[in-house]
C-alpha cells in the first residue's frame, strides 16, 4: 500500500498531488494567518499553477507520447489530456492575473478565491484524465462545486449571488441527468470503466441500435452539453456571465469549458466509438443550434459581458463542428480550435477588465464608442480580437474554423459546414459592431490607465492571435499527437 | 527563377512601410501628419519601383509561373508559394501603379488620423498584391479575406455621411460570399492533397460531378466581388461613402479580383462547370450591362454614376471570360487593366471637384468648363475612354470581349452591344451637366483649376489611357502565351469530362 502511494508520488500523478496540497496548503496559511488581502495567495496559487505546468511540461518532453494510467485505468494521462491540461493551466493563471486588480479596487480579494480556482482546476485534472465514469463523476462534481462558490464570491453583491445560485441548481440538474445516463450505461454494458462499455456497446449494437445504451447516451450528452454551455443546455450561460464578477467570467469562459470538453471528446471516442453515427447525429444538432443560437442572439446584446456569452455559446457550435465528424482530424479540430479560443477570450476579457471609468467598472459596449481616439493601441488590438473572434483572415480565429470545418468536410458534413459559415458571417456582424464603435464613432471619456497585469495578458494573447498566421505548425503538431493518442 | 524574391519583396514592402509609420510617427499634428503622407508616398514609389522589375525581366514567352518561390508553412500540401503569370503579373503592376495616386489624391482631403489612414492603405495594398501573386489556395484567401479589414475601416472611418451602413454590406456582402468559397478550398483540398495551385491546375483533376458545386461556390464569392447583378447593390453604397481614394481602389483593384478569380480557379479549374454555366453568366452579364446602365442614367449623384457604370464594364469582363475564346480572355483582361485605369481616374476627377465643393450633386456643378480648362481636357479624355471611344485603352477591351462574344453567339454579343450606346447616353449626359452649359452658380464662380499635386496625378493616367488605346501591345502581349495555355487546358479538361461521361454511360447501357 504504501509503495503503491510513493510509486505514484513519483510518477504520473505528480501534477494532480501538487495541486490539491498546494491547494490545502494555502488554504492552511490563508486561514492561520488571517490574510485578509489574499494578493500573496494569489501569486502563490499563479506560481503552483506554473510549476504543475512545467511539471507536465517535462513529462511530456522526457517521454513523448507516454501513456499512464492509474487506478485500473480510472485515471489516464496521455498526449491528448497533457494538451489540455495545459490549457486548462494557461486559462486559470491567465484569470487569476486578471482578477488581482479587480478585487483590489473592490476590495474584495479573499483568500479563498485562489484557493477554490486550485481546487477546481484539480477536479479538471480529473475530469480530463478520467477512463472511468465513476472518476469522470468524481471530476466533474469537483470542479463544479469550486465554481458554484467562485461565481457567488462576492457575497453581498446581488448579481454574484444570483449568478453562484442559479449555476447551482441548474448545475446539479444537469449533474442528475449525466449521472442518470451513466447508471444507463453501466446497467446495459455491465461496466464503469470507458474501454470495457466500447467492447460491451460494440457487440449489443452490433445488430441494430439498442434502445437503453441510446438513452443512456442521450442523458449523458444532456449533461456534457450543460457543462460545455452547448444549446439546448445554454441558458445559464448569459446571466451567470453577466452576473459573476468578471475575472471570474473570464475563469468560467476559459477553463471550464476546456475540461468540459474534454471530458466529452473523451467519452464519446473511448467509451462509444462504435456508435458514432448515433451521437454524430446528435453532436451535429447541438452544433448547428449553438452556431444559430450564438449568432443571432448575440446581435441585441449592448452589455459586452453577455455578448461574451452568447459569442461563447456560438464558438462552441464551432468546436463542436469537429467533434461532429467524429475522425482523428476532428478532434484534431476541436484542440486546436479550443486553444485559440482560449488566447482570445483572455485577450477580450482583459480588456474587459481594463474598461475603468473613475475606478468603477463599465460593461456596456457602447462606453467603447470612439475607443481608438483615446486609447489607439487598446483599439487596436480588442478590434484584431474581435476580427479573429469573427474569423477573418489572417487572424488566428480563422485558423481555428479552418481546422474545424476541413475534417466536417472530408466526412461528408456539408449541411453542417454550410449552415457553419453562414452563421459565422451572421455573427461577424456583431463583432464588426464592437469595432465600429471604436473606430467610427465619436469618443467618450478616456478610460483608466489599464491595469498593468491586463496588459501583459491582453499583449501575450493578441500577439497570439495576430502572429499564429506565421508560425502555425507548432500548434498543429501537438494538437495532432493529442488527438492520435485518442484512437 | 531568380535569386531575389522580388515578388515577396514587392508584396510586404508597403507592411514595412506600415510598421515604419506604426513606430515613427507619433501624434496627429501638422508635422506628424507631413512625415506620415511622405513616408507612405515614398513607401508606395519604392514598391512600384520593385514591382517594375518584374514586368522588365517577365519572360512573356513562358506560359507556366515565373518569380516562384516556396516555403514551408502550416505543412500537409500548405505551403507558401508564390509566382506570377501572364495573367496575374500585371494586375500586381496595376495595384501598385494606383497606390501612390492614392495617397496623393488624399494628400489634403484627408485631414484627420492621417497616420491611421496611411498604415490602412499600405497594410491593404500588402493584401491585394498578395493576392495575385499567391500560388497556394490557402494564403490566396488568407489575402482575398484579409483585404476586408483595412477597407472596412477606410469606408468607416473617412467615409460619408452613410459609412456606417456602406461598410457593413461591403463587409457582409462579401463575407458571405467568400466563407462558401472557403468551404469549397477544403473540398478541393481534401480531393487533391494539395493546396498548391500549379498542381491543381492540371486538367482533370476535379471530377465533373464534384466541378459543378465547386464552380458555383467560387462564383457566389468572385460574383460578389466582381459585382454581377444581382449581387452588385454593395458596389454604390461603398463607392459613394468611401474616401476618394477608397473609391479609386475600389474600382480600380479590388473589382478585379473577381475577374482574376474566374480566370485563375473558376476556367481552368471547372472547365465542364464552367462550359456548363456559361450561358448563365452570359445572361447575368447582358442584364448588368444593359440594366445597370439605364440605372446609371438615371442617377444624380457623380460616384455612384460611375459606380454603376463600373458594374457594366464588368459585365463585359465577365462575358468575354466565359467565351473562352483567345479574343474574349484576353478581352476581358485588358477591359479589367483599362477600367483600373479609367475608373480610377474618374473617381480621381470627382475626387477634384469634391474637394472643392464638398458635394457630388452632379446638379450643383454646370459650366465648369469655363473656370477649369484642364479639368474638362482631363474629364473629356477619361470619359470618352469610359464610353469606348476608339484611340483609347476602353475600346480595345470592348471590341476584344465583343469580338469574342460574336464567336459564342451572336444574340449575346448584339444585346452587350446596345450597353455601349447606352453608356455613351450617361457618360456625355454627365459631362454635359457638369462641364458644359452656363456658369450661372455663385458658388462656383470662383473655383479653381488644377492644382500641381492634381496634374501629377492625373497626366500619367491621361497619357496611358490613351497610349494603350493606340498602342495596346504592352498589355497584351504578356498575357498571350498564359491564355493560350489557359484555352488549352480548358479544351483538355472538357475532353476528360466528355470521355469519363462517355465512359459512364457505355457502363450504364450494356
Amino acid at each position: 500500500m504504501l509503495t503503491t502511494l510513493i510509486d505514484l508520488l513519483h510518477g504520473p500523478l505528480k501534477p494532480e498531488i501538487m495541486l490539491v496540497t498546494a491547494a490545502m496548503g494555502l488554504l492552511m496559511i490563508g486561514a492561520f494567518e488571517r490574510h485578509e488581502d489574499g494578493r500573496t495567495i494569489g501569486w502563490l496559487a499563479v506560481l503552483f499553477l506554473a510549476l504543475t505546468g512545467l511539471l507536465i511540461a517535462v513529462r511530456a518532453f522526457n517521454f513523448p507520447g507516454a501513456h499512464d494510467s492509474a487506478f485500473a485505468g480510472a485515471w489516464i494521462n496521455d498526449s491528448f489530456a497533457r494538451f489540455m491540461k495545459m490549457l486548462v493551466l494557461i486559462g486559470a493563471a491567465g484569470a487569476l492575473l486578471l482578477s488581482f486588480a479587480y478585487f483590489r479596487d473592490l476590495g474584495a480579494m479573499r483568500f479563498e478565491y485562489p484557493v477554490l480556482i486550485l481546487l477546481s482546476v484539480t477536479g479538471m485534472f480529473m475530469m480530463i484524465s478520467a477512463g472511468d465514469l465513476i472518476a469522470l463523476y468524481l471530476g466533474l462534481e469537483m470542479q463544479s462545486l469550486a465554481l458554484y462558490v467562485v461565481a457567488a464570491i462576492r457575497r453581498d453583491d446581488l448579481r454574484s449571488s444570483e449568478a453562484g445560485l442559479k449555476y447551482f441548481v441548474l448545475g446539479s440538474l444537469s449533474s442528475g441527468m449525466l449521472l442518470y445516463g451513466a447508471s444507463l450505461l453501466y446497467g446495459f454494458t455491465g461496466s464503469t470503466h470507458f474501454g470495457d462499455i466500447a467492447a460491451a456497446a460494440g457487440a449489443l449494437t452490433a445488430g441494430g441500435p439498442n434502445i437503453g445504451i441510446l438513452f443512456g447516451l442521450v442523458f449523458l450528452l444532456a449533461g456534457l452539453a450543460f457543462k460545455v454551455s452547448a444549446v439546448p443546455f445554454h441558458m445559464w450561460v448569459p446571466d451567470v456571465y453577466q452576473g459573476a464578477p468578471t475575472p471570474v467570467t473570464a475563469f468560467f469562459a476559459a477553463a471550464p469549458k476546456i475540461a468540459a470538453f474534454a471530458l466529452l471528446i473523451r467519452v464519446l471516442e473511448s467509451a462509444l466509438p462504435g456508435i458514432t453515427s448515433q451521437w454524430q447525429l446528435i453532436i451535429a444538432f447541438m452544433s448547428i443550434a449553438s452556431m444559430l443560437l450564438g449568432a443571432f442572439a448575440a446581435i441585441g446584446q449592448n452589455n459586452i459581458k453577455r455578448l461574451m456569452a452568447y459569442s461563447s455559446i456560438g464558438h462552441v457550435g464551432f468546436a463542436l463542428v469537429g467533434l461532429a465528424a467524429g475522425t482523428e482530424n476532428g478532434v484534431q479540430g476541436v484542440l486546436i480550435y479550443l486553444a485559440i479560443y482560449l488566447a482570445m477570450t483572455l485577450g477580450t476579457f482583459a480588456v474587459i477588465l481594463g474598461m475603468r471609468r473613475d475606478g468603477k467598472y463599465v460593461e456596456e459596449i457602447h462606453q467603447l464608442a470612439g475607443l481608438s481616439r483615446t486609447n489607439l493601441p487598446l483599439a487596436v488590438l480588442l478590434a484584431a480580437l474581435m476580427f479573429s473572434l469573427a474569423g477573418i483572415p489572417p487572424l488566428a480565429g480563422f485558423w481555428a474554423k479552418w481546422f474545424v470545418f476541413l475534417p466536417a468536410i472530408r466526412s461528408g458534413q456539408y449541411v453542417l459546414a454550410v449552415i457553419g459559415v453562414l452563421s459565422s458571417v451572421v455573427g461577424a456582424y456583431y463583432y464588426l459592431r464592437i469595432v465600429k464603435l471604436m473606430f467610427f464613432d465619436e469618443p467618450v471619456r478616456a478610460f483608466d490607465k489599464m491595469p498593468s497585469l491586463a496588459t501583459v495578458v491582453l499583449g501575450i494573447a493578441s500577439a497570439f492571435v495576430i502572429f499564429f498566421t506565421l508560425f502555425p505548425g507548432p500548434l498543429v503538431a501537438a494538437a495532432e499527437r493529442a488527438a492520435h493518442s485518442l484512437f | 527563377m531568380t535569386g531575389t524574391p522580388w515578388l515577396s519583396l514587392t508584396t510586404f514592402l508597403p507592411l514595412v512601410g506600415a510598421l515604419l509609420l506604426m513606430l515613427m510617427v507619433r501624434g496627429d499634428d501638422a508635422a506628424a501628419q507631413r512625415n506620415a503622407r511622405w513616408i507612405a508616398l515614398w513607401t508606395t514609389l519604392v514598391t512600384f519601383a520593385v514591382s517594375l522589375v518584374i514586368w522588365v525581366t517577365f519572360d512573356p514567352n513562358v506560359p507556366g509561373f515565373q518569380f516562384v518561390e516556396q516555403h514551408p508553412w502550416v505543412g500537409g500540401g500548405i505551403s507558401y508559394k508564390m509566382g506570377v503569370d501572364g495573367i496575374s503579373m500585371l494586375f500586381v503592376i496595376l495595384t501598385t501603379f494606383l497606390m501612390p495616386l492614392c495617397i496623393l489624391a488624399s494628400w489634403e482631403s484627408i485631414g484627420t488620423r492621417v497616420k491611421e489612414y496611411m498604415i490602412a492603405f499600405l497594410v491593404l495594398e500588402t493584401l491585394m498584391v498578395g493576392v495575385f501573386c499567391s500560388l497556394d489556395l490557402v494564403l490566396f484567401y488568407l489575402f482575398f479575406e484579409g483585404g476586408l479589414i483595412p477597407m472596412f475601416l477606410i469606408i468607416g472611418v473617412w467615409g460619408g455621411k452613410r459609412r456606417v451602413y456602406a461598410s457593413f454590406k461591403f463587409f457582409l456582402y462579401t463575407l458571405a460570399g467568400s466563407v462558401l468559397m472557403l468551404l469549397a478550398l477544403m473540398a478541393m483540398y481534401y480531393h487533391a492533397g494539395t493546396t498548391d495551385i500549379v498542381e491543381l491546375l492540371k486538367p482533370g483533376t476535379f471530377p465533373a460531378s464534384m466541378q459543378f458545386w465547386l464552380w458555383l461556390a467560387f462564383f457566389a464569392s468572385f460574383a460578389v466581388k466582381m459585382p454581377m447583378w444581382p449581387v452588385h447593390t454593395w458596389l454604390p453604397d461603398a463607392h459613394v461613402e468611401a474616401p476618394t481614394a477608397g473609391s479609386v481602389i475600389l474600382a480600380g483593384v479590388l473589382l478585379k479580383m473577381g475577374g482574376y478569380g474566374f480566370l485563375r480557379f473558376s476556367l481552368p479549374m471547372f472547365p465542364a462547370a464552367s462550359f456548363h454555366f456559361a450561358p448563365l453568366v452570359f445572361g447575368l452579364s447582358i442584364v448588368a450591362i444593359i440594366y445597370t446602365s439605364l440605372v446609371a442614367l438615371a442617377q444624380e449623384d457623380m460616384k455612384k454614376l460611375i459606380a454603376y457604370s463600373s458594374v457594366a464594364h464588368m459585365g463585359y469582363v465577365t462575358m468575354g471570360t466565359f467565351t473562352l475564346t483567345t479574343q474574349g480572355i484576353e478581352g476581358g483582361i485588358f477591359q479589367m487593366l483599362s477600367h483600373g485605369l479609367v475608373s480610377s481616374a474618374l473617381f480621381l476627377c470627382v475626387g477634384v471637384i469634391y474637394d472643392r465643393m464638398h458635394t457630388r450633386d452632379i446638379a450643383a456643378y454646370g459650366g465648369l468648363v469655363e473656370r477649369m480648362p484642364m479639368y474638362a481636357v482631363a474629364l473629356m479624355v477619361f470619359t470618352l475612354a469610359n464610353v469606348g471611344l476608339p484611340g483609347t485603352s476602353g475600346f480595345i477591351g470592348e471590341f476584344l470581349t465583343l469580338l469574342g462574344a460574336f464567336k459564342a453567339s451572336t444574340w449575346v454579343a448584339f444585346l452587350a452591344t446596345t450597353g455601349i450606346i447606352l453608356s455613351a447616353a450617361y457618360a456625355l449626359y454627365l459631362y454635359r451637366r457638369v462641364i458644359f452649359g452656363v456658369l450661372e452658380k455663385a458658388s462656383l464662380k470662383d473655383i479653381l483649376d488644377l492644382s500641381p499635386r492634381e496634374i501629377a496625378i492625373l497626366a500619367p493616367l491621361v497619357l496611358l489611357t490613351i497610349f494603350f488605346g493606340f498602342y495596346p501591345s504592352p498589355l497584351i502581349d504578356p498575357t498571350a502565351s498564359s491564355v493560350q495555355k489557359l484555352i488549352a487546358d480548358c479544351q483538355t479538361g472538357l475532353k476528360i469530362a466528355e470521355a469519363a461521361a462517355a465512359a459512364q454511360v457505355a457502363v450504364l447501357s450494356p
